[in-house]
């Protein structure tokens, strides 16, 4: 489909200037007044890692497109684009979703954690620790997704067993086939967080 | 993604109006519909976003479990008072997609998620579901996923969905609003449409219509159900076959019997034959295998779907077999 692809290509590249005025004027973003109309105008507010920003967004922009070409956090990847892998995973308002479907525009005063959230400073979540001492990847490309799907997944109380860990892990694709280390991964930073 | 516009709802009425002004789609989850909307084959000019709608509430009281239209697949199925009143709506939403597409995708929008038939997905095909009249590649084409009962010479998409196989099975009744009337209660086995020559009808929804919410009554049969889904790999995948059970047993003797398929008609397919075989029979194996043996009645395989036939037989007694044990 090169037209689209061109259609695509077209709007990143306008849409990247806007993504960082838009992030130079974050702190303005608690203070701009609600719409009246109901139609969705004007700049998407969201708590993201803590930070509220504002997008000035096309309706059509996902969540997704938004982190990566606007916010500039470019750590959740873009796989399958159609809800099937994984690699899009973030948290929305602390419950994990993918966020290729996701509009950005629906939301407008909600909280995003992404895997640039994980951390303390230097000091590696649990989860992304565990996945590195379990070798949890090969390319990585899917890490962050499986990472965030990782964490949602102990706080969910999934974590009870390798089958439940893969049942609940199925939403994450990894074409390299790192899922045994995957599973190690998540069962022993669980199992750490309980000690 | 064609443009549009994308309109917050505040309030059951106001979604409705905007509804029915234009070429709308409602926006829930949104997880089918914008996979639709990446590859043109939903274009919607407006988006009407009814999430800060208060329809996401699970309950359950004398006349039964009432499930709002915006309560996500991921709460109902934690529900516990869906797991022990209604045990195969806990477990078809389970086994349904994966975890994340579980906490955004909806009652209501589960029940309306449109075909997997991948030639209805794909804009560079013909389909007489997407484009009425320009006819079905899949009846002489690829069909291995594709229906064995209820299709049409027009239309063998099946519905992908598999909470509404074990709400069909259970009698849960579709409460639907528009306009000029107060909510209208329709049952589910009279919600959806056969594709006939119309594959592209496919509820009894008129424009602007949106559901609020599913009731589905108790049962003693009900708390005895469960859901049986088979398909090509252990998780995340849409069913081959798969089967609601729920069975009444009193002294020995099936008292009250539901059967219902997902993942071999345009909706979700009731079996009355097998049903009347169970009833007042002596449960045991030799009634469950009978039962079984009369699942595929009916049936009409495509040219590379015939292997349905025994898969439903057999889907059917394993089913039976877990809800008698």
């Amino acid at each position: 489909m090169p037209d689209s692809l061109m259609t695509r290509r077209t709007v990143l590249g306008t849409a990247a200037a806007a993504g960082l005025a838009a992030g130079s004027s974050a702190a303005r973003a608690g203070n701009a007044p609600v719409p009246p109309s109901e139609a969705t105008v004007g700049q998407t507010r969201m708590i993201v890692n803590g930070q509220p920003i504002a997008l000035d967004l096309d309706p059509r922009t996902t969540l997704l497109d938004a982190l990566r070409d606007h916010a500039g956090l470019t750590g959740t990847k873009k796989g399958c684009d159609m809800g099937a892998c994984g690699a899009c995973t973030v948290h929305l308002d602390g419950r994990r979703v993918v966020s290729c479907l996701v509009l950005a525009a629906r939301c407008d005063g909600h909280a995003i954690t992404t895997i640039e959230g994980l951390a303390s400073g230097d000091t590696l979540h649990p989860m992304q620790a565990a996945f590195l001492e379990h070798d949890g990847f090969q390319c990585g490309y899917c890490t962050p997704g499986q990472i965030m799907s990782a964490v949602a997944l102990v706080n969910e109380g999934h974590a009870g067993s390798d089958a439940e860990i893969r049942e609940w892990m199925s939403g994450n694709i990894c074409r390299c086939g790192a899922y045994p280390n995957i599973v190690e991964a998540v069962r022993t930073a669980a199992a750490s967080e309980k000690g | 993604m064609q443009s549009y516009t994308l309109l917050r709802a505040r309030g059951t009425d106001a979604a409705i109006r905007h509804a029915r002004s234009a070429p709308s789609s409602y926006i829930a989850g949104g997880t089918d519909l914008l996979q639709l909307m990446k590859v043109n084959v939903e274009t919607p000019s407006r988006l009407v976003d009814i999430a800060s709608l208060d329809l996401r509430g699970i309950a359950a009281d004398n006349a039964g479990l009432h499930l709002g239209a915006l309560a996500t697949m991921a709460d109902v199925a934690a529900s516990e008072q869906v797991r022990s009143g209604w045990p195969a709506i806990s477990e078809a939403l389970l086994l349904s997609a994966s975890p994340q597409v579980r906490n955004m995708g909806t009652m209501a929008g589960n029940l309306l998620q449109r075909t997997r038939c991948n030639y209805f997905r794909d804009t560079g095909f013909a389909c007489n579901k997407r484009l009425p009249g320009s006819g079905c590649p899949a009846i002489a084409g690829e069909n291995r996923d594709l229906a064995v009962f209820g299709g049409s010479g027009a239309c063998i998409a099946t519905h992908p969905s598999d909470l509404p196989v074990a709400l069909m099975a259970l009698g849960a009744v579709v409460h639907i609003r528009s306009v000029e009337e107060q909510t209208r209660d329709v049952a589910l086995a009279d919600f959806y449409r056969l594709p006939g020559a119309t594959p592209h009808v496919e509820t009894l929804l008129q424009p602007g219509d949106l559901i609020v919410g599913l009731t589905v009554p108790p049962s003693n049969a009900a708390r005895k159900s469960r859901y049986v889904k088979v398909r090509d790999r252990t998780s995340f995948a849409f069913a081959l076959v798969s089967a609601a059970v729920a069975l009444e047993v009193r002294e020995g003797v099936v008292h009250d019997a539901r059967v219902a398929l997902g993942g071999v008609a345009p909706m979700p397919w009731r079996l009355p034959a097998v049903e009347a075989a169970l009833r007042g029979k002596r449960a045991d194996d030799d009634l469950w295998r009978q039962a079984a043996s009369l699942a595929a009645e009916g049936a009409h395989p495509a040219s590379e779907n015939a292997f349905k036939i025994t898969l439903v037989q057999r889907t059917v007694l394993h089913a039976l077999h877990l809800v008698a044990a």
